[in-house]
């Protein structure tokens, strides 16, 4: 049981060490989906709700896992969660908003792969965080993952109208920016301790 | 028929770079960035997802029939979450310290949107043979794109390659490299270089076909 | 995955749907299990090998350890598994105590550090220290691995105790870099600043909770027969 405070996992997670600028998960998505400003709402927000639920189902995983003692089954089992909490969260979506669902596309299945999630699994466990500190990690994770989009998404909808040269265009232009957002993300080093 | 004709080694060859993971189809990025601050972490990492790469391809290929369509994704799922485990206790048995320094990330493999696809794209479609190949040749176009990245930051962030110091202490290094940002970086320079070759030869293609009615 | 096929397919029987996923699943549970128990002793071995030679560098007077752990109502036990921050009892060859050897973690700049400190009874300090695990920045938050005057530090780290030997007489606390004036402080590294403060708030919870413990119970373990080399 680590001995972080809620807060200051909370911070952590969104700010300090965004998921996306700091730790590199979820980068596919990042660059997929945040060329339009609604689209990127709408993923940060399809993420956000997996994660939460991945969290929780990862943590029970794990008590059962250290109960019966096989650590090994840890990779499989996370991976089969979550896949398995995409395909809800996909029926659910489809269910409730129609519009979304379409707009989404290919990318909502592709949350499977979203490094993201597994990663969030993986560090929690790793770092021994209790139930609510799980919860305030996967709410933090969620959290920066939502804004990093979001800032990627409005300035790469500017970057479109921008006299860009053409070899930069696209994917290089996107990795620049990035970077440049990841540094400015640095400056909250600190927070939150 | 058009498909026979690409040559056996034509599968190998064309993950190098005409089709080129990283800087081509742009995929496995996730880990790409995170472990490329050092060349070692960045040539284990390569391998490791070469080993998963292959293994999964050749159980994905000889399994092809066996597999029903509905249980496609679960059922590569499985495999390459089965691979990833087991390259994850062969490296913590072989080097500790390799194991230590990659940590989580040999797990994240296992979401590495480049073996779910080629399994997808090509290993359920094709022959073991050539399911090989494929794997072979985008494995290995991975570990080299990952260690284009990771010399690049390892030698201007740390000044060493190989944990070997190679530019003199008075060399002020980039720090900024071995950062998150460096990774953005490196890879939007490389990725620009890459372009820019395919846009030359796209353009020499273009000029020669005109010079040939 | 629900794209529509392109041609009419006949729909899989649930036989087949079975025989995949179950056979599937079984070899690769086979796999799993038959490479964990392959791999599982030089795993062990690797990492017994590397805390017992992190031990020996930070105690280097220890030629004999045992684990302890604490008991439920706050003593010293010896250990009967591997708890996840191992604390051993050092010996020298008379089978004399001569410290005690302590796992302690913290969150870092970018992710957990582990560190293993030695704790000194006749000085009352902390004598040594090692970074077992830390994924700081390298070149910056990973001088804490080596940099020579934030190593100097833990040659006599003070950490005695309260009158009544319940805690830290005097926290341990992290400074600028040049700014250490008393022996409970830690030199701390420019450029590293978070990383540094937090292998101060690392040694000050642990030293916390463990130094009153291993005083008040030390006397119970104080001579262990001399045993082989370990």
């Amino acid at each position: 049981m680590s001995d972080a405070s809620h807060w200051s996992v909370f911070i952590n997670a969104a700010l300090v060490n965004n998921f996306v600028l700091a730790y590199f998960l979820g980068l596919c998505p990042f660059f997929g989906v945040s060329a339009r400003l609604e689209t990127a709402i709408r993923m940060g927000g399809a993420v956000s709700f997996v994660m939460l639920v991945a969290s929780v189902c990862a943590y029970s995983i794990n008590l059962l896992l250290d109960a019966v003692n096989a650590p090994y089954l840890r990779i499989i089992s996370y991976i089969l969660v979550i896949a398995s909490t995409v395909q809800l969260v996909e029926m659910l979506i489809r269910k409730l908003s129609p519009a979304t669902f379409r707009a989404m596309g290919i990318y909502l299945p592709l949350i499977t792969t979203n490094c993201a999630i597994l990663g969030l699994a993986l560090f929690q466990t790793n770092r021994g965080y209790g139930f609510t500190q799980a919860i305030a990690y996967s709410l933090g994770a969620g959290a920066g993952f939502a804004l990093a989009l979001l800032l990627m998404a409005g300035v790469r909808e500017k970057l479109d109208l921008a006299n860009v040269p053409d070899l930069v265009k696209g994917t290089a232009a996107a990795l620049i920016v990035a970077g440049i957002l990841s540094m400015s993300f640095m400056g909250f080093a600190g927070l939150g301790r | 028929m058009l498909g026979k004709e690409v040559s056996t080694t034509d599968e190998f060859v064309k993950g190098l770079w005409r089709e080129n993971p990283v800087f081509i189809q742009v995929l496995g990025l996730c880990p790409a960035l995170a472990v490329s601050n050092t060349a070692i972490n960045a040539l284990t990492m390569g391998l490791a997802t070469t080993f998963v790469l292959l293994m999964s391809g050749m159980s994905v290929s000889a399994l092809r029939n066996f597999i029903p369509r509905e249980a496609r994704i679960v059922s590569f799922i499985c495999i390459i979450a089965s691979f990833v485990t087991v390259v994850d206790y062969l490296i913590q048995a072989i080097s500790f310290e390799l194991s230590r320094s990659l940590g989580a990330f040999i797990a994240l493999i296992v979401v590495n949107c480049l073996i779910l696809g080629r399994a997808e794209a090509f290993a359920s479609k094709n022959t073991f043979g050539r399911s090989v190949l494929d794997a072979l040749g985008m494995g290995v176009g991975f570990t080299v794109a990952l260690l284009w990245i990771g010399v690049v930051r390892e030698i201007l962030g740390s000044g060493s390659l190989f944990g070997v110091a190679l530019l003199p202490d008075t060399f002020q290094t980039w720090t900024v490299m071995v950062l998150p940002s460096g990774g953005f970086f490196a890879m939007a320079m490389w990725l620009l270089l890459v372009n820019w070759l395919m846009e030359r030869a796209a353009q020499a293609e273009k000029r020669a076909q005109e010079a040939t009615p | 995955m629900n794209i529509p096929g392109p041609v009419q397919q006949p729909p899989t029987s649930a036989w087949s749907m079975y025989r995949a996923i179950v056979g599937i699943g079984a070899a690769c549970a086979l796999l799993i299990v038959t490479v964990y128990n392959t791999t599982a002793d030089r795993i062990r071995e690797n990492q017994d090998r590397f805390l017992a030679a992190a031990v020996s560098q930070v105690l280097p007077a220890a030629q004999s350890t045992i684990a302890v752990a604490l008991t439920e109502d706050g003593r010293l036990e010896e250990a009967v598994e591997a708890p996840a921050l191992p604390v051993f009892l050092g010996y020298n060859v008379d089978g004399e105590l001569v410290g005690a050897v302590v796992t302690a973690q913290g969150m870092g700049y970018q992710d957990n550090i582990r560190v293993l400190y030695a704790y000194s009874f006749e000085l009352d300090a902390i004598v040594g220290f090692k970074v077992l695990d830390s994924k700081e920045t390298p070149g910056l938050g990973d001088r804490i691995e080596k940099e020579p005057h934030f190593l100097a530090n833990f040659e006599k780290l003070d950490a005695t105790l309260t009158v009544d030997g319940d805690a830290l007489l005097h926290p341990i606390v992290t400074v600028k870099q040049g700014k250490k004036t008393d022996a409970w402080q830690l030199d701390g590294i420019t450029g590293a600043t978070i990383t540094s403060e937090a292998i101060g708030e690392i040694l000050n919870d642990s030293a916390n909770t463990w130094a009153p413990v291993l005083e008040k119970n030390s006397h119970a373990f104080a001579k262990s027969e001399p045993t082989e080399e370990q």
